[in-house]
């Protein structure tokens, strides 16, 4: 149908992007292609250590799902984004084929092993998360695909993440966000996984900040060095939600608090987290 | 290209009554609630999914109507702020909005009262953090929101046990 349409044809998800973007004339499609009759693309399904995410599935499906709750940083994503209005349209399938550099699921979901089930014409394909994203509002998905599903693969034991954003208010885009993903074996952590949101056209893997988790006890010095890494990787644009130093500053600070709610699940503690607000 | 599609009908239910409408694909959900069914009660504040003015109640769940196309309400079920009364009884929240001073203009309160009305169907002893929560897309700009969340507390202990 894509295809027929022609190249200015788009999708229409839970619109919660694309209905404003085109009223401000940032979007103008010739077509819109509503998918929300389509039935059976909401599904949450947990499958041999796997969740598996329809396409369609509100982001507030996901905040009140026993299941995802599983994954804690994925229950931070979506119990924070927007308001509750937004979080009762908004899929995550539509957030992931926009892309917006601001997008919450990208960045949350650069921190796990994570992949996007592309679905066209001439078949079916499987994509890793960091090869679907390709640039500011670019995915891998051809103009005649769409996003079928997404999978993530459930965290081992020991392993604890958290995802904080800081915004000025509920439905706006956060200023800046830090996505952590530990996994500690005892006090020395294993591995870790670090994303930084808004800071960047893309989400942006910590790589030096990882580095400097890896392997070692979390102490003041790991964490300084990670902070380090993280401000050092970003790569933010002044804008009216602030400096690109103030960004880099927070998106520090972000991390470190993350990092600190991560510790605390690896080790089993239940704790709640929700978005910073100015 | 394929030539436009035109009118399309739809369906759906407001406040408990049924409606066919033939209408443009590009029409707001808000836009049909106003315009063409005369449910005035229903604001537009900022149009772009901030401001919450426009919050409806779609199969039960807090939307924004200027972020909904109205041809994708077909087959729905919306509440609206006229369908909050019963026969001429305010409904509780209603009630409690007046009773606590939770508005001023006026202009969000239909939104906040929608907004509300998800959150207590789906808890009915929401703290105050809740409330927060489940209000946060919803802008006051004569800034009432103390007297707002307490309306909220307000009608979750009188709705209790009804």
């Amino acid at each position: 149908m894509l295809a027929q349409l022609g190249d200015d044809s788009k999708l229409l998800a839970g619109g919660q992007s694309l209905i404003p973007l085109m009223k401000l004339r940032f979007a103008n499609p010739t077509h819109l292609v509503d998918l929300n009759f389509i039935p059976g693309a909401s599904y949450i399904r947990e499958e041999s250590g796997i969740l598996r995410f329809g396409a369609l599935t509100r982001h507030a499906a996901i905040e009140t799902s026993a299941a995802a709750g599983k994954i804690p940083i994925l229950h931070d994503c979506a119990a924070g984004i927007a308001d509750v209005q937004v979080r009762n349209r908004g899929t995550i399938g539509g957030s992931l084929a926009e892309a917006d550099p601001s997008g919450d699921w990208a960045t949350v979901l650069a921190t796990l092993a994570a992949e996007v089930r592309c679905l066209g014409a001439k078949g079916e394909r499987t994509v890793s998360l960091s090869d679907f994203i390709k640039d500011a509002y670019t995915t891998a998905l051809a103009h005649d695909e769409l996003v079928s599903e997404v999978a993530v693969k459930i965290p081992p034991k020991g392993s604890g993440g958290a995802y904080l954003a800081f915004k000025r208010s509920a439905p706006v885009y956060p200023t800046a966000s830090a996505a952590v993903q530990l996994t500690m074996d005892g006090d020395v952590c294993q591995d870790a996984a670090i994303a930084l949101g808004c800071v960047g056209l893309t989400a942006i893997r910590a790589n030096d900040a990882e580095a400097a988790l890896r392997g070692e006890p979390l102490t003041d010095k790991t964490m300084l060095r990670a902070m380090e890494g993280s401000r050092a990787a970003a790569n933010p644009q002044s804008d009216m939600r602030g400096s690109a130093d103030y960004k880099r500053t927070l998106v520090g600070a972000l991390v470190k608090r993350a990092i600190e709610i991560a510790l605390r699940r690896a080790r089993g503690e239940p704790v709640k987290v929700g978005h910073v607000y100015a | 290209m394929p030539e436009s599609i035109g009118n399309i009908p739809i369906q759906l239910r407001v406040n408990g009554k049924s409606f066919s409408r033939t209408i443009e694909p590009r029409k707001l959900l808000v836009e049909l609630l106003r315009e063409d069914l005369d449910l005035t009660g229903t604001h537009v504040g900022c149009d772009t999914t901030y401001c919450g003015a426009c919050t409806v109640l779609m199969n039960g769940a807090a939307i924004k109507s200027c972020t909904v196309f109205a041809v994708q309400a077909d087959g729905a079920e919306i509440l609206t702020v006229e369908g909050l009364e019963n026969n001429g009884e305010l409904h509780p929240i209603q009630k409690a909005f007046g009773d606590s001073f939770g508005l001023q203009c006026g202009y969000c309160t239909p939104g906040l009262m929608l907004s509300a009305l998800q959150l207590l169907s789906q808890n009915q002893q929401p703290s105050d953090k809740e409330i927060r929560k489940a209000i946060a897309g919803n802008t006051c700009r004569c800034t009432g929101y103390q007297n707002i969340l307490k309306a909220i507390q307000v009608a979750a202990q009188n709705m209790k046990g009804a």
